[in-house]
Parts: C-alpha cells; sequence; structure tokens
C-alpha cells in the first residue's frame, strides 16, 4: 500500500494562536507544549462521509423550527468551498448556528435579556453540490455582550463546522458581517494574526444572491487544507 | 491559490449542533467488539471541562453505511465524554510500518481558539512497542497521556488535560 498524500501544513500567522491572551478563556485551556510533529497517516488522511439520507438537510433557518417564518432580517447565505489549490470541495457536509436577530440563542447556557424567538431556533444543515457550492436562507443574527472584558459584545456571526475529505482538513470557524464596528473589538476575530487572513473571516455582500423582494445575499468563500506540496506561484 | 480559511473558537453554544446519538458509532447496526471510550477532560487548575465538545474518528474498522467512524460527544458537568465504538484493528502506517489500534480524538471548546488533536491507545496491546508514533516519544510519561487503560472489561478510559500538570500530548497532524 503506498503512503497516502499529506495535506499541507497551515501558513504561518493564517490560523489563530490557541494562546490568545485577549480572549481570557483560552488562559487555563491552551496547551503549554508544542504539538508533537508527526507524519499524516490513514488517519488523518480519511476521515467521515456524511450522507443526506442519514444526515438531512435542513436549509431554511426561517423556517425550520416551527414551520412559521422568524422574525428578523432574512439572509441568504451562499458560497463555495473549495481546497487549497482551488479544487471544490463536492457533497460535503456543512454545520451551521447562530443567534437570533435579537442576539439571543436557542441554548439554556445563554442568559442574555433578549427575546427569543419560538420559531428560530437557529440551526441548519447543508451538503454542498458537485462543484463545491452551498447555501441557506437564515436571520441576521444581533450582536450580543459577553462577560469577556468589561462591555464586551461579540460582532454578528454565524458559526460553521465544515469536515472536507479528511480528519485532516475538519474546521470549525465563524463567519462575520461586513462594515461590523464590533470587528476592531473582538479577541476572537482578531485572534487571528494575519489581516488577510481575518478579513476572509468577513462575508461580502452580493448583489448575484440577493433576492429581489425576499432576502439579501452574502457570499462567504471557504478553503480547506490541500493535499501534496505547495504549488510554485505563477 | 488561497490559504486554509482560519479557525474560530466553537464557542459556548455548540450544542445546538448536537445530537446526542452520535456518541454511539454502533447505532446504524455495526457489529464486532463493542467498546467504550470515556475520559474527563481538565484544564489548567485541574478543574473539569463541561460542554466541551469531543470528536473521534478511526480509519479501521472501515467505514460503512452501518458504521460511521465519527462520533461526536458532548462533556458533561464532571467534564467527562462516553462514546460507544468499536474497538479499531491495526492499520497500515508508512513505509511498511503497522500502526497499533488508536482512534484520533479531536476537542473543540470555548477558549480553545482551534481544535487539538490526540489520539487514544489502548493500554496492553501488543503492537504499542512497535507503533511508529508512540515510538516517537521518547518521554514515557508523554507517551502514557495517549494510551487509555482498562476500567472495566471493555471500558476504556482516556483522561485529558488541556494544560499543566500531566498535559496531554496532543498532535500537529
Amino acid at each position: 500500500m503506498s503512503d497516502p498524500i499529506p495535506f499541507r501544513p497551515f501558513v504561518p500567522g493564517t490560523q489563530p494562536a490557541l494562546n490568545t491572551p485577549a480572549y481570557l478563556s483560552t488562559g487555563k485551556r491552551y496547551p503549554l507544549r508544542a504539538p508533537h510533529r508527526m507524519p499524516q497517516t490513514i488517519t488523518e488522511t480519511t476521515g467521515p462521509v456524511f450522507s443526506p439520507a442519514l444526515f438531512p438537510p435542513s436549509a431554511d433557518l426561517t423556517r425550520n423550527t416551527t414551520g412559521q417564518a422568524a422574525l428578523g432580517e432574512r439572509i441568504i447565505v451562499a458560497g463555495t468551498i473549495t481546497d487549497e489549490d482551488g479544487r471544490p470541495v463536492p457533497n460535503t457536509m456543512v454545520e451551521v448556528w447562530q443567534a437570533n436577530a435579537t442576539g439571543r440563542y436557542d441554548h439554556p447556557g445563554d442568559q442574555h435579556d433578549a427575546p427569543l424567538d419560538p420559531n428560530f431556533r437557529g440551526v441548519g444543515r447543508v451538503f454542498t453540490d458537485a462543484a463545491g457550492r452551498y447555501s441557506f436562507i437564515s436571520i441576521r443574527p444581533g450582536a450580543y455582550p459577553w462577560p469577556n472584558h468589561r462591555n464586551a459584545w461579540r460582532p454578528t456571526h454565524i458559526h460553521f463546522s465544515y469536515f472536507g475529505s479528511a480528519f485532516a482538513t475538519r474546521l470549525v470557524t465563524q463567519m462575520y458581517f461586513p462594515g461590523d464596528p464590533l470587528l476592531a473589538l473582538d479577541p476572537i476575530f482578531n485572534g487571528v494574526p494575519d489581516p488577510a487572513a481575518r478579513d476572509r473571516l468577513v462575508a461580502a455582500f452580493d448583489l448575484d444572491i440577493t433576492q429581489p423582494d425576499f432576502a439579501l445575499g452574502y457570499r462567504f468563500d471557504v478553503v480547506l487544507r490541500g493535499r501534496g506540496a505547495t504549488p510554485m506561484e505563477g | 491559490m488561497s490559504t486554509a480559511t482560519a479557525s474560530q473558537t466553537i464557542g459556548p453554544y455548540w450544542h445546538l449542533i448536537e445530537d446526542e446519538s452520535w456518541a454511539d458509532l454502533t447505532r446504524f447496526g455495526a457489529t464486532g467488539e463493542r467498546i467504550i471510550l470515556t475520559g474527563t477532560i481538565r484544564d489548567g487548575d485541574g478543574a473539569p471541562c463541561p460542554g466541551t465538545c469531543v470528536e473521534i474518528w478511526q480509519a479501521d474498522p472501515a467505514a460503512s453505511d452501518s458504521f460511521p467512524g465519527f462520533g461526536r460527544a458532548n462533556t458533561d458537568a464532571d467534564g467527562t465524554f462516553r462514546f460507544v465504538t468499536l474497538r479499531p484493528g491495526p492499520m497500515p502506517g508508512l513505509g511498511n510500518t503497522l500502526q497499533a489500534p488508536h482512534i484520533a480524538i479531536r476537542i473543540f471548546a470555548r477558549g480553545l481558539m482551534a481544535g487539538v488533536v490526540t489520539r487514544a491507545y489502548f493500554e496492553g496491546d501488543a503492537l504499542n512497542d512497535s507503533d511508529p508514533l508512540l515510538t516517537s516519544i521518547d518521554d514515557p510519561a508523554l507517551r502514557g497521556t495517549l494510551v487509555a487503560g482498562q476500567d472495566a472489561p471493555g471500558v476504556w478510559r482516556l483522561d485529558i488535560r488541556l494544560q499543566g500538570d500531566g498535559e496531554t500530548l496532543f498532535l500537529d497532524v
């Protein structure tokens, strides 16, 4: 059996440091020791395959809770998932979760004094098509306070979970909205050192995704790790 | 070309996507040697980490319609996770090597800007002494942080310390 082709290491600065002091909860949780370097094996270069039959998609978060319409500004989020070589990642599962329009999660741990919406649970699941494209309909989430520091507010965001083709390509991240004044103040967003990598977490308003008389559209393209050596820049 | 998208913390509200049945990898009817993999996650103060997202992946037995190979579990108020799965067998390593049976683990949590990865091997497995990863770890105490012990027949425990005394050896994969 030939050796699997490994996924490339992350480019320095493009991923957040586990030790991010401005985000206080990292203080007692980041490992002090550098991770042990090891070659990727079949364990890391393979991964789960989720079938829509067993893991049914649910792409309209404005209607998937009770069937009644959720309150808030309706949005469409769409994009393409590719690898670092620009190849689409087809048929991969994407999980999303978010606060409602008032900035409140339908979660017992969220005690923010903002109303829940009985028609908005804030959870969705979609799969990319053969070209790596996905889309879902939701409500623009609200900003909300958190106890990290005095008067701390999280910028408006949607949580995303991606699998890709392998254990090594797993990614959990957050999508932000353009023009949010809270971005400059947020230690989680700013925990990504490279400004270009950081800015790619901000979705782009997109008139082509926007549907007339229905919802504003935002584009959020995501790149998962690619395999093999880094190609030479052209 | 573009570099991989940056990670962000999974945060405290990821339970919205939790499905408790995912902690049982045998739920689709898989047959084989069922085991329980459990453990407690602790922080740098030794305090348990409840509400943590623990994911496992194993390349053996091969994933199929009856066995997803992947599981996800929450940690309870005591910081403890619990999976039901099938005991993996040996897996090919690089070159002509053989890897001892193991399960890959990734932990996401509030306070972790990205997932951290480790492995659970099985104490007493004859292949552990020649496993390429285990034998690449010089310090026996560190190596031991990747080896689950048997609490009872078929019940394997791997406690995980994110930081500090007895800190788990995490893997750069």
